[in-house]
């Protein structure tokens, strides 16, 4: 007998997708662990657009007129701040996630384009202190390969209170990606499913951050910037308690920022979008008076040029970029197409970090899959990548009359729906109406 | 031996000497009085020297010693030694919380008591307690030795992975995957040694020995009731 699909109707409730999820729950009775990010949809900066330079305004000449990128990070208690060429920076990514040539390709190229890297959970490998010019070293819960002499030898130091993708969660290493190498870093058995600590050992609240950070200067004799890193839950707290605290620099990750492993129910259901987390983030700096001060690193699904001009339009210094920078590596790149059918998926549906198995090389340790993806050949797409983003960033800058990326400002941009409107603190095209602000 | 006075030299030119030393120094002998409870004292310390304090310290003493020999004459706040990489801190008073956190190697004594969560999250320190340990004490510790002279408070080696933890008096409680195991002669042995280097009086065979049951190594729906 065939079905006539005018019967078919979906649930709005219980669409397939919910249906399958309740299916496969109810099979193997613990929540779904994956990788990558959030896939539902959110308010981005794709909701906002530049107006540009018109009658009332002066653009810069595209081929004549400079448009600087530089930015300088830790200017308020370190003495040896970072100067970065380009205000888009790799973000923590642990050694143990990432096979060792991803994050060799990502040392390679932030060095040749003149910005950082940032280490990951499970402490520094030679590797990537050979080929980063500029490290920031990730201090975390977890304290896995935590080494004094890392801490020296490290840049900037980057305490990780939370993190976009699971803000409240520590970090997850499943069995397979827990070799020897990652084990031996790590003090723990080789093959386990590894949970991280989600909170400190040692400190708890942000008058402990405060000797927390007065230890890590004392030990590093004041010499490093240090950042604090945040996931985007409640910024109009935890930035003023963050510079209170001392951080030299903020960094705030927004819910769409990637993860190598967590629960679904956690990277889909918590914390708030990059968008309203960068606008309350700008305002609580402003009313201490810290704006520029203290600098503000923000991430979580920035992609293009164009994303972080908006970000840094918004208040931001600089931006870090994680999910998009594996993409550049390969990422759901249309090859190996087997390996991606053999994990249960398509190249541009991929999610499966978490197996360990990553059929273009990347968040992989074994042997014959990392080998996909050679050190030179990652660097160099990384580097056209972060080329590409920075001239699309001088370009709207440019176009805006500005001759410093810095210079743009929340006045440069109207938001095209009023959910953008209200989260950016922007208007509505066509209108002076910033919701919750009142105009017309 | 030199002596550094708090009450008049700023904490950050003491640390910053210390560090300042080379590996051949012939200033081993260090003496720093009047702590009167400042954070962050002879931190990051890299050289093998001797540093006593005379006196009541705050947080993070010691934090990430490498090499050198710190005593403290005194009571300690949280974090004493911790992230110890190697070398020697000793309490001669009682400690506070999360003693010897997250350490990687050397020994950490402590005379007196420790409060919660001593050894947490430890990864290879060894760390001898004269008293006893608060609650939570060996949260997910990883590896090293913590050997408690009198009781350990509830929850004791809760998440444990394969840190071995050797207790005399009462264990108010065990935390999730944490059991008692089997104490033979070379446990009693090793024990018996780092009591020694410790230099704290007790009898080896009336401790007992607990560990991990490895039973919430991988994840799994029937465990989820031990979260
Ligand atoms: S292609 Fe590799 S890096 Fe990308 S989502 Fe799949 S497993 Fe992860």
């Amino acid at each position: 007998m065939t079905v006539d699909p005018r019967l078919l109707r979906e649930s709005a409730t219980f669409p397939r997708e919910v249906l399958a999820e309740i299916h496969r729950a109810a099979d193997e009775g613990l929540y779904y662990i994956r990788g990558f990010g959030t896939k539902r949809k959110l308010p981005t900066f794709d909701d906002l657009v530049f107006l540009g330079a018109s009658l009332s305004r002066y653009p810069l000449e595209g081929y004549r007129e400079r448009c600087d990128t530089s930015v300088t990070l830790g200017t308020r208690f370190a003495s040896k701040p970072i100067e970065l060429k380009i205000p888009i920076t790799i973000a923590g990514m642990s050694f143990g996630a990432l096979g060792a040539h991803a994050k060799e390709a990502l040392g390679r190229a932030a060095t040749a384009m003149g910005t950082s890297t940032t280490t990951g959970d499970g402490g520094m490998t030679e590797e990537e202190r050979r080929s980063s010019k500029t490290l920031v070293y990730q201090y975390l819960p977890s304290r896995y390969g935590m080494n004094p002499d890392d801490l020296r030898r490290a840049d900037a130091i980057e305490i990780v209170v939370g993190q976009g993708a699971k803000p409240g969660g520590g970090g997850m290493l499943l069995g397979m990606k827990i070799t020897e190498r990652v084990a031996g870093m790590r003090t723990l058995p080789v093959g386990i499913d590894q949970r991280s600590a989600c909170r400190h050992p040692d400190w708890t609240g942000p008058d402990d951050l405060t000797i927390k950070i007065q230890e890590l200067r004392e030990i590093t004799d004041w010499e490093k910037p240090i950042y604090v890193k945040i996931g985007a839950t409640r910024p109009q707290y935890d930035v003023p308690l963050a510079v209170k605290a001392g951080a030299d620099v903020i960094v705030l990750d927004g819910m769409q920022g990637g993860t190598a492993a967590t629960q679904d129910v956690f990277i889909e259901h918590a914390g708030i979008p990059l968008l309203p987390a960068v606008r309350l983030a700008v305002e609580a700096l402003q009313e201490l008076d810290m704006h520029r001060k203290v600098q503000l690193i923000v991430s979580g699904g920035i992609r293009t040029g164009a994303d972080v001009a908006k970000a840094l339009a918004m208040g931001a210094d600089a931006v870090s970029i994680g999910t998009a920078a594996l993409v550049a590596l390969g990422c759901n790149r249309p090859e190996y197409v087997a390996d991606y059918h053999a994990l249960g998926t398509e190249p541009g549906f991929c999610h499966h970090c978490h197996t360990g198995r990553c059929p273009v090389g990347v968040t992989t340790q074994i042997p014959e899959l990392e080998a996909r993806l050679r050190p030179e050949q990652g660097a160099r797409r990384m580097q056209n990548f972060l080329t590409t983003m920075t001239l699309e960033l001088q370009t709207l800058a440019r176009a805006c009359g500005k001759s410093h990326v810095l210079n743009l400002e929340p006045e440069d941009m109207v938001a095209l729906t009023i959910e953008a409107a209200a989260m950016a603190g922007v208007p509505l095209a066509g209108t002076n109406w910033i919701p919750g602000r009142g105009g017309l | 031996m030199i002596t550094v006075d708090l009450a008049a030299a700023p904490l950050r030119d003491l640390n910053r000497r210390l560090h300042s030393l080379p590996a051949n120094t012939n200033e081993r002998a260090w003496r720093i009085t009047n702590p009167k409870g400042a954070h962050n004292i002879a931190v990051g310390l890299t050289q093998g020297i001797e540093v006593t304090i005379d006196g009541h310290v705050g947080y993070y003493c010691a934090g990430m010693n490498q090499r050198a020999h710190v005593t403290v004459n005194g009571e300690c706040g949280w974090g004493i030694a911790e992230n110890m990489m190697s070398g020697v801190v000793r309490v001669k008073g009682n400690a506070s919380q999360a003693a010897g956190a997250t350490g990687h190697g050397g020994l950490l004594v402590i005379e007196g008591d420790a409060g919660a969560r001593c050894g947490i999250s430890m990864k290879g320190i060894d760390i001898v307690v004269g008293g006893s340990v608060g609650h939570m004490s060996a949260f997910m510790a990883q590896a090293g030795h913590l050997v408690v002279s009198g009781d350990a408070g509830p929850a004791l080696g809760d998440s444990i992975y394969e840190a071995v933890l050797y207790v005399q008096g009462r264990v108010a409680s065990l935390g999730a995957d944490c059991i008692e195991k089997e104490m033979t002669g070379a446990h009693q042995a090793a024990l018996a040694r780092l009591l020694e280097q410790a230099e704290i009086t007790a009898d080896a065979t009336r401790f007992r020995r607990y560990g991990s049951a490895r039973k919430l190594y991988h994840f799994h729906t029937d465990h989820a009731d031990a979260y």
